[in-house]
């Protein structure tokens, strides 16, 4: 009988039901991560009295901000939410990934999330639904430019304390690599989907999971001394770069964005081979070893290759069997160039400051830990 | 395994997916990390056999340029 009540009793086993999930290693930023955090302290079952008033501290916070993008609050929030989806952001009631309350908070933040983000990014001309064309279209608008960027500031000047707050902003997406893009495989069809399922058994390790590229980067943190749990650093990391991820997840979640989620894909594959080889030389210039650049020496050549086939055959692929999306596709595309650049304009004006591009709200401890190591 | 297909990309490397055998040129395997590979054609690249993206920067094209227009009244 008793066996049979905890099988029941499912995923909020008998030692959580009391509400004693562990405290995340991070913090709210505000009203609305607050009371979410709070909540997933305890079971769904007490939603009534937790997320009370939930929804209107979410609309209000809406109302209230005027960019989303770079919005503490909103974008840590979205964080956990898609964190529920994910596994190993928040330990939490694994009911509260479907519960109404949370689904309809993800919704309205992403909804007004993607409403700045198409209202925001550059219009861009249109291809024709031939692949060919659109992945000649994502190779143009992602060409490579001179001047300053975050890679040739690591290859080139970045102090060791600079190269490692370059890991901890990175960690938020790289932790996880891959695996926002792997939410839209059973949306797409033949061309498109065997393209993803290719790049993503690369990503993967082919088979090894050692070589996995979440892996591959862990170890790169273990290296630097830095903490390769999920979460460790996110109190340093400035919303941007946050958002930077859950555009991503967003665009990976929603059946409806998965033009958007090619598109950025591509983009991201297009604009990674050649700065990682500046990443890479950077490390080396720091006095690092092939454990540490491992990770950018690798993605050098993956991502020659996935760029190639991430342009012609998801995108170029998608836009062929659906020829709607050809839109969505350079939205994604351009959005992912606009968030990134955001994000590395930010961490490159502190640098060139002579500040941190983390948050100066990191914790204490958190900050000597960071500091210990290094 | 698939037979070998090779993919040649416009203005970019060559792009070898299925069954084949990547040696050097005394016949010496090299080795190679996954199954699908990009192969440098525009000579640039640090990590030859591989493709690491340089073609971008050296305004590789593989394609021949479009023809100049006739402009009748050009001296």
């Amino acid at each position: 009988m008793e066996v049979a009540r905890s099988i029941g009793a499912g995923s909020s086993g008998a030692d959580r039901s009391e509400g004693r999930f562990a405290a995340p290693p991070f913090s709210a930023r505000g009203p609305v991560s607050e009371q979410l955090l709070a909540a997933l302290r305890r079971p769904t079952a007490d939603a009534d009295e937790t997320l009370a008033g939930f929804s209107g501290t979410i609309a209000d916070a809406l109302t209230q901000t005027d960019d989303i993008a770079r919005d503490d609050d909103l974008q840590l929030a979205l964080l956990i939410l898609h964190g529920l989806h994910y596994g190993s952001v928040v330990d939490a009631d694994e009911d509260w990934e479907w519960h109404p309350e949370t689904v309809a908070a993800r919704v309205a933040i992403e909804r007004a999330f993607e409403r700045e983000l198409r209202d925001r990014v550059s219009s861009v001309p249109l291809p024709a639904p031939d692949a060919e064309a659109v992945a000649s279209a994502l190779f143009e608008l992602t060409k490579p430019t001179p001047g300053p960027s975050v890679a040739r500031f690591v290859a080139k000047h970045a102090t060791n304390e600079q190269a490692r707050e370059y890991v901890v902003l990175r960690s938020v997406y790289t932790l996880k690599e891959a695996d926002a893009q792997t939410w839209s495989i059973p949306r797409l069809n033949g061309r498109a989907k065997a393209a993803l399922v290719e790049i993503q058994a690369d990503e993967y390790g082919g088979g090894r999971p050692e070589r996995m590229h979440s892996a591959i980067f862990a170890r790169t943190m273990r290296e630097l001394g830095l903490d390769d749990s999920y979460g460790a650093y996110l109190d340093a990391v400035p919303a941007i770069t946050i958002a930077s991820f859950t555009m991503m997840s967003m665009f990976g979640l929603n059946r409806r964005l998965r033009g958007a989620s090619a598109g950025h894909y591509a983009a991201y594959e297009m604009t990674s081979s050649l700065p990682n080889r500046m990443l890479g030389d950077g490390f080396r210039r720091l006095g690092y070893g092939e454990e540490v650049t491992d990770y950018f020496d690798e993605h050098v050549e993956a991502d020659a290759v996935h760029e190639q086939i991430a342009g012609r055959d998801l995108a170029g692929g998608l836009a062929e069997h659906e020829p709607s999306l050809v839109p969505d596709i350079m939205f994604g595309a351009a959005a992912s160039m606009m968030v990134d650049g955001w994000a590395a304009e930010r961490t490159l004006q502190e640098w060139e400051a002579g500040r941190s591009a983390l948050r100066q709200a990191l914790h204490a401890d958190r900050r000597a830990a960071l500091e210990e190591v290094s | 395994m698939h037979a070998a297909e090779i993919v040649a990309c416009i203005d970019g490397p060559l792009l070898v997916r299925g069954d084949f055998e990547l040696v050097s040129a005394t016949g010496e395997p090299v080795e190679r990390t996954r199954r699908t590979v990009a192969l440098c054609r525009c000579g640039a690249s640090a990590i030859k056999p591989f493709c690491d993206g340089t073609h971008k920067l050296v305004g590789f094209r593989t394609e021949p340029p479009p023809a100049p227009e006739v402009d009748d009244d050009a001296s």
